[in-house]
């Protein structure tokens, strides 16, 4: 047609039909699409209505007010079974929250030691952490999650034999049982606010120091003693401060009750079944990222740093690490996000953590669309927080090309 | 200024010995397990662990396990009311053993057993010529195994056609059920990723936001709170009285849940194609279906295999979730046989773990050796 065009010379554009034109095409598929959509969801909202009003119930956030009735195991907040629903969602975000933090530094720890031990001349070392990765990488987390919840901890010592190993040996103070672990909770006494602000004033001045050393070390060339006076700063200082508070703190010891240990504090077995089962799961997956990210570096970049003199440590620290985190930091942030949405696998043993809690309601109060729809809102919220902290976190990271 | 900066030598280190060429099997132990005083101490403490666990974790498994029995009596000790002598440990075979029909097929009557057995033969007849990379009309093998296959296994499984028995899918279980999820929802994955994949890159405002919608509120929650949503809200978002399988909504569930993750692997696919080959499509005058299907998609689509097959991996444990919602795939009737009563023993939920355990790890640990000689194939062609 263009050629036609040229030929007759003609610089009016060619007529085309209205069908083929691309600017009308992508704004029909659109209002297409939007119309599938809009019907999808008044037809998934009429069906709603009906279905809710043949069952008698209301849709809407209102029953969150009403009493809960029921009991949770580990709770960090204040709550008993006469706390509404929002406060038993409240308990159960908290409980998932703490278990996917430890999950994470744990697995993080344990990831970052089997990378570089796949990576190590040890040939044996290198061997049985291949063996480790491989194993759990190719095992589901539920199974894991069961093995030691079913398979582990309840082959522990029952209550009964705690009862008797404190009758033999009246001084001991931590148990580990097949109903958790228990130890000696903590009393915290009037003027251990005190050693709390000492701590934190300890951490600021440690930074501050750190800041001024570098200066220093930029200025003058000599570093000073950082490791100790940071240690003395963080350490000794909230233990001086502690003593001389006259030690508030004192212990409250688990007893044994009719049926059960009472006071102190305690860990139950779901909590650790589930913590064991995520982090070691995660830390598989971590290890590899780990071992990708070192193997990332070239080899020249540490032979480099050894050629200017640098040693093995420095060279670790300032050279290949910063290089490989490039490369961690954006598989690791999504290896984050899974086991913060595996820590739902809590609801198979019963570890009162959102899903856990949120299924209770959803059983007792029959508010399927609310309950999921607060799921979701919250899953989602947490992992684009966590997301956009370790963009954040990569950015600073990142190559500052020039 | 600088000769003062601590991390930097002011004298010259001993020149290293010249290297030997030592290749005695001393050596090899020298040099690979006591290099330096770590090294030699991490062998020490990984050799003690390993002597001490190894034969342990052996003995239970193998020497000290139970392989034949009919009930729980063959597991126990004498205290706890069986034969075995008092302190004994050891795993307890012979419960997978009585179990291990249940644990394949779930309560699928006895009867009709060669339904299921000829559908994973026709599976497993389909799968591997598609797997080895030499066979030829790959296209045909993937319509056969993609289309067909799951056509005929819904007609042989579930019956009432052709004077088959209708079996209820309450009765279907074990790794079967597993397995019909996990090929489902990569069936069902493929052609959605690519769609909300597509969707996501393309440059209309309104199709792209709600492709990015719907893949980053999937892959922002967990499974579970999908699988619930299509359990328990799929019956009220559809009409009043409907009566919709347990078992399809499970597989709804799973195949929204693995498309949006499909979507993303698909979509760094169809970043890493160089613009050129848009533009040359373009070029030649072909419309979008046209370019899609014939330029990009065969190009992306081939990149990211091993991407897929990690997806695939991650489905395949996932499904072991629909235990959560009361439905028995292998880990969820392993699971149930422990409260059985006839093989309550201590050792019982241990065993079928590990059981269940090397089952789902054969099938994770094949995949993921597939993925990587793919991986090693593709290189290959990329250096040429």
């Amino acid at each position: 047609m263009a050629l036609a065009d040229t030929r007759t010379g003609s610089s009016e554009p060619p007529k085309v039909s209205l069908l083929y034109n691309p600017a009308l095409r992508s704004v029909l598929y659109q209002v297409v699409t939007l119309v599938v959509i809009v019907g999808a969801v008044w037809y998934a909202w009429n069906n709603v209505v009906q279905n809710l009003a043949r069952a008698n119930m209301s849709a809407g956030f209102g029953f969150l007010n009403s009493r809960a009735g029921f009991d949770i195991a580990q709770t960090l907040i204040a709550y008993s079974s006469d706390s509404t629903y929002f406060r038993a969602l409240q308990v159960g975000l908290l409980n998932t929250l703490v278990v996917a933090a430890a999950g994470i530094v744990t697995a993080t720890i344990v990831g970052l030691l089997i990378g570089v031990g796949r990576l190590s001349n040890n040939w044996l070392i290198a061997r049985l952490c291949t063996v480790y990765v491989e194993i759990f990488r190719n095992i589901p987390p539920l199974l894991v999650i069961f093995f030691w919840y079913l398979g582990v901890l309840a082959l522990l010592p029952s209550i009964r034999t705690i009862f008797q190993h404190l009758e033999e040996n009246p001084d001991a103070i931590f148990f580990i049982s097949n109903r958790g672990i228990y130890m000696p909770a903590p009393i915290f006494g009037e003027g251990f606010g005190m050693v709390v602000g000492a701590f934190v004033l300890g951490i600021v001045a440690a930074i501050a120091f750190t800041i001024w050393a570098n200066a220093r070390q930029r200025a003058t060339g000599k570093r000073p003693p950082v490791l100790w006076v940071n240690l003395g700063l963080i350490v000794l200082f909230p233990i001086l401060v502690f003593l001389v508070m006259g030690s508030p703190l004192s212990l409250d010891y688990a007893v044994p009750g009719s049926f059960n240990m009472r006071g102190g504090m305690s860990i139950g077995p779901e909590f650790l079944a589930l913590y064991l089962a995520l982090s070691l799961y995660t830390a598989s997956f971590i290890a590899e990222i780990v071992r990708a990210g070192i193997r990332g570096v070239s080899k020249g970049q540490s032979e480099a740093a050894f050629a200017l003199g640098l040693r093995g440590g420095h060279t670790t620290r300032l050279v290949v690490l910063p290089q490989a985190l490039r490369i961690i930091i954006p598989p690791l942030t999504s290896q984050y996000l899974n086991l913060i949405k595996n820590s739902s696998l809590a609801v198979a043993v019963g570890y009162a953590d959102l899903v856990a809690v949120g299924g209770t309601i959803l059983n007792q109060s029959g508010k399927s669309i609310e309950i999921i729809a607060i799921w979701m809102l919250v899953y989602v919220s947490i992992s684009l927080i966590t997301s956009l902290f370790m963009n954040w976190f990569n950015a600073k990271m990142a190559l500052v090309e020039r | 200024m600088s000769q003062s900066i601590t991390y930097v030598r002011d004298g010259f280190i001993e020149a290293e010995k010249p290297p030997t060429s030592d290749s005695s099997a001393f050596a090899w132990i020298r040099h690979n397990l006591f290099a330096s005083w770590k090294d030699s101490l991490l062998t020490v403490i990984a050799l003690a662990v390993l002597v001490y666990y190894l034969p342990k974790a052996i003995d239970w498994l193998f020497v000290s396990a139970v392989w034949t029995g009919t009930d729980r009596t063959a597991c126990l000790t004498t205290d706890q009311g069986g034969q075995l002598p008092a302190g004994w440990s050891g795993a307890c075979w012979a419960y997978v053993n009585d179990r291990f029909v249940q644990f394949m097929f779930g309560s699928y009557p006895r009867d009709q057993l060669w339904r299921p057995l000829l559908v994973a033969g026709l599976f497993v007849a389909l799968l591997v010529p598609f797997l080895i990379p030499r066979v030829p009309r790959k296209g045909l093998n993937a319509l056969l195994l993609l289309v067909a296959l799951p056509l005929v296994a819904y007609v042989l499984l579930l019956g009432g056609y052709f004077g088959l028995r209708h079996v209820e899918t309450s009765l279907w279980g074990g790794l079967m059920v597993t397995l019909i999820i996990s090929f489902v929802g990569i069936v069902m994955s493929l052609p959605i990723g690519i769609l909300l994949a597509l969707g996501r890159r393309s440059s209309m405002p309104i199709l792209k936001m709600v492709c990015i919608g719907f893949i980053e509120l999937i892959r922002g929650v967990p499974l579970i709170t999908v699988l619930f949503m299509a359990s328990v809200l799929l019956p009220l978002f559809l009409e009043p009285g409907n009566n919709i399988d347990k078992f399809l909504r499970a597989l709804i569930g799973v195949s929204i849940f693995a498309s949006a993750y499909m979507a993303e692997v698909i979509r760094g696919g169809l970043q890493a194609i160089p613009k050129g080959q848009y533009e040359a499509a373009d070029a030649l005058g072909l419309n979008y279906f046209h370019k899609m299907t014939f330029i990009v998609l065969p190009q992306a689509i081939k990149l990211v295999i091993p991407g897929i097959v990690n997806t695939f991996i991650g489905m395949f444990k996932d499904t072991s979730l629909v235990t959560i919602i009361s439905m028995y795939d292998l880990l969820g009737i392993v699971k149930a046989s422990f409260g059985d009563s006839g093989w309550i023993t201590p050792v019982t939920p241990l065993t079928g773990l590990i059981f269940a355990g090397f089952v789902f790890w054969i099938f994770c640990f094949g995949m993921s050796r597939y993925s990587a000689f793919v991986e090693r194939r593709l290189d290959k062609g990329h250096k040429r």
